[in-house]
């Protein structure tokens, strides 16, 4: 049961690093425009670079 | 913006979009005159929808000199422009040169930033109790399965320890709302939330500290990323709306003309004064009340009574806020501005009539009117109970906190808005905009329809009823003659020579006689296209508005024209007619133009000649008779009625007076989407009526087990979770 020490903090770690990356993603206005989003994968603008 | 502003327009975020776009033409016009001052510009972009259109507008824009950057928002329809020291007059033309449709919208105008900022606290709100609550049902799962003693009590402490700050931080828009109900007296849907969050933690932790059997943890948690998830649906569907409304308002920007000694200079309309000489352009509305003193020219007064067919207007001539000059330049003394104005007499009758339909209560609020002291009162009861027969405080609050989790509204929570999201969602694309979040349960309610005519059934524009009267010799001439003038039945006359596949002639010495019509000359003939009496002609019983034409020799020929039907009049009505409601039909204009009309659509009640006044009037008798009426209409002359009725809905190019009284906007020409609507409002609330139904029957299973004692966090957890994906899994079935 030991494991368990180790197990719980890691997981807890894990979940904790998702909840970061969605509020990164959060501020990083990533949620303004889903439509837009959606359609603009579909574009082959800026497929050889990035978009400068 | 100061960020003090923009926390004020936070806390205002109402749930009526028409309150917050109606000072905001105020303020623009306060605003006139401001061009972009190094501040970003904002274009509407009505006609985009994928990705091409993305890149064509990003493309053409970056192109342009002088733009650092140009970002599409396709959710919004709009490009937010990065050009320093542009304005958005040079810009909109790039855009209209590759074919898309484009607005100036006033970045001031548009609170977009604020409305965010809740949206995205509120997502911020959603993911951290989803997180914590994976982690505790993790924990959970293991309690469950049989965990005993100090392990079960370290699970409990951890749990504990991810669960109260997520109650203290996710719960907050629950606790600030049942705050402010207490406050107030009352019971909203959110005391019995909070309670529930409140006892639920408490008493878990006090069953840890005793290394319990039972904590709700888990539950407090899910009840708190559940409610969320509504709140946010709730949210998402009036900031959509309260945008739309926005932009519908920035679209226009209430300028006059004031002349001076210096030439003319562009005021706001809330800032001319009584004297004051204002220059209306042809194709203007006219922006104040006011006497005509110099220039000729045409007036439509379709917007204000109703009427088809364009006045003459010369010197001495009253006008009226809200017409339209037709033909030539004129100028206007002022004779009453500000409140005195026909448009501020008009709003003050819409401001009595929206006091006389009062507050609606919404179908959740009479739930949970219902329902909150009800959950109360059984959770009382079992405290009660459990305390006298076992005398045991601590088992009994374990089983009043058990009734309240099991029967907080989390499933009612998300009943309303899940079907309101979806519902709406679907009119959106289809082109029909509510503005109000309650006006879906009133469109549901509704027993008669009324239409207005003008602009509303028919697109307020003329036709020409038939070519045949001008000789094939003749019509190139009578194209060369029409196409010089922007009067509208010149306009209607060149789109149907146009259509016969004409060519236009060469004339001389073409040009246009404001109030008249339009002259020019062919082989020394002198041509004419206008008003019979300029002719010499006679124009007879005014049953269909005309224009005639003179080839210089023989007598005029007499053009017809009517009115056009709006496209999807003719299935609208009908489907309306079908579904066993009655339609009425109220216009300001004449009698038999009125009855063509009714005749041809099969409406069988129809008033012609009504005037403002009457048309509320019909409506509030229709009230007081119990009835349940949907307006339909444009005009000033039917704003007051757009208020007074149960529901209302006009279109796109009606006045923004009407727009602004009116619950929903249709924003294409076509008309089927209102028979649509009414279809779907009574298809949303029947789901809305299900899923209380599906949340009811949970409840009437589930709460005797809690009452009885009975009741495991296990239990608590997979009731919750069932009935809300249950209820939004029926209301997503809406979409299709």
């Amino acid at each position: 049961m030991e494991i368990l020490g180790l197990l719980i903090p890691v997981s807890l770690g894990l979940g904790g690093l998702g909840l970061l990356a969605f509020i990164w993603s959060l501020r990083g206005r990533q949620y303004e425009d889903p439509k837009g989003d959606a359609q603009r994968i579909l574009s082959s603008e800026w497929d050889d670079h990035p978009k400068p | 913006m100061s960020d003090a502003a923009l926390q004020d327009r936070d806390a205002r975020l109402s749930a009526c979009p028409a309150c917050d776009a109606a000072p905001l033409a105020q303020r623009i016009a306060a605003a006139a005159g401001g061009k972009g001052e190094g501040g970003d510009i904002v274009l509407s972009l009505p006609t985009i929808h994928c990705a091409v259109c993305i890149t064509d507008v990003e493309r053409a824009l970056n192109r342009h000199p002088g733009v650092r950057d140009a970002r599409v928002n396709l959710t919004l329809r709009r490009v937010t422009v990065d050009a320093p020291g542009m304005s958005a007059a040079e810009l909109i033309p790039v855009v209209e040169g590759i074919g898309y449709e484009a607005h100036e919208l006033d970045p001031a105008a548009l609170s977009a930033s604020a409305a965010d900022r809740q949206g995205r606290d509120i997502l911020m709100r959603i993911g951290v109790a989803g997180f914590a609550m994976m982690n505790i049902m993790i924990l959970s799962v293991a309690v469950w399965s049989g965990a005993e003693d100090a392990t079960r009590d370290m699970f409990h402490w951890i749990s504990g320890a991810i669960a109260l700050p997520t109650v203290a931080f996710a719960g907050q828009p629950f606790f600030a709302s049942a705050w402010r109900a207490l406050r107030h007296g009352r019971l909203g849907m959110d005391v019995p939330i909070s309670l529930a969050l409140i006892l639920a933690s408490a008493i878990s932790v006090y069953e840890t500290m005793q290394s319990g059997h039972h904590a709700y943890f888990d539950a407090a948690v899910m009840l708190c990323f559940f409610l969320l998830i509504g709140r946010y649906l709730d949210y998402r569907t009036r900031a959509v709306a309260r945008s739309a409304a926005e932009e519908l308002t920035a679209l226009e920007v209430p300028r006059a003309f004031r002349v001076t000694a210096a030439g003319d200079e562009p005021v706001p309309v809330a800032e001319l004064s009584i004297g004051d000489l204002i220059r209306i352009r042809p194709g203007a509305r006219i922006p104040a009340d006011g006497e005509i003193v110099e220039g000729s020219s045409e007036i439509d007064r379709s917007l204000l009574t109703g009427e088809s067919i364009p006045v003459v207007a010369a010197p001495g001539m009253a006008l009226s806020a809200g017409e339209t000059n037709l033909t030539g330049p004129l100028v206007m003394r002022v004779t009453a501005a500000g409140a005195d104005s026909s448009l501020a007499r008009l709003t003050a009758l819409v401001a009595a009539a929206e006091s006389a339909r009062g507050h609606y209560t919404g179908l959740a609020d009479r739930a949970s009117r219902l329902y909150s002291p009800l959950v109360h009162i059984l959770a009382l009861c079992s405290f009660l109970g459990w305390y006298f027969a076992t005398r045991d405080a601590r088992l009994a609050v374990n089983v009043a906190a058990a009734v309240l989790i099991i029967t907080c509204p989390c499933a009612l929570g998300l009943a309303v808005p899940a079907v309101v999201t979806a519902a709406s969602g679907r009119l959106f694309g289809r082109g029909l905009l509510i503005k109000d979040g309650t006006a879906l349960e009133r469109l549901a309610e509704v027993d008669a329809v009324v239409f207005d005519k003008t602009g509303t059934l028919t697109m307020g524009v003329p036709q020409l009823v038939s070519l045949d009267p001008v000789p094939v010799a003749a019509r190139p001439l009578a194209l060369a003659l029409a196409q010089g003038s922007s009067h509208p039945l010149s306009q209607a006359l060149t789109q149907a020579l146009r259509d016969a596949g004409t060519e236009a002639a060469a004339l001389a010495d073409l040009r246009e006689v404001p109030g008249h019509g339009i002259s020019g000359t062919w082989q020394g003939h002198e041509l004419r296209l206008g008003r019979a009496g300029w002719l010499g002609a006679d124009h007879g019983e005014a049953r269909l508005s005309a224009s005639w034409l003179s080839l210089g020799q023989g007598a005029p020929i007499r053009l017809e024209f009517s009115d056009r039907l709006r496209p999807g009049a003719e299935t609208c009505v009908a489907r309306i007619l079908a579904s066993g409601r009655p339609v009425m039909l109220l216009s300001g204009d004449a009698a038999p133009v009125v009855r063509d009309l009714a005749q041809r659509l099969g409406i069988a009640e129809w008033h012609a000649g009504v005037t403002p006044v009457e048309k509320a009037e019909t409506l509030r008798r229709l009230r007081q008779q119990g009835r349940h009426a949907l307006m339909v209409g444009d005009g000033l002359n039917d704003t007051a009625a757009l208020a007074e009725a149960h529901v209302s809905i006009s279109p796109a190019s009606a006045l923004d007076a009407a727009r602004t009284a009116s619950d929903m906007v249709l924003m294409g020409s076509d008309l089927a989407p209102v028979a649509e609507a009414l279809a779907l409002a009574r298809q949303a609330r029947a789901r809305i009526k299900e899923n209380f139904a599906i949340s009811l029957i949970y409840n009437i299973v589930a709460v005797p087990v809690a009452i009885a004692g009975f009741a495991t966090p296990l239990m608590a957890a997979l009731a919750m979770s069932l009935s809300s994906v249950s209820v939004t899994l029926n209301a997503l079935r809406l979409r299709r």
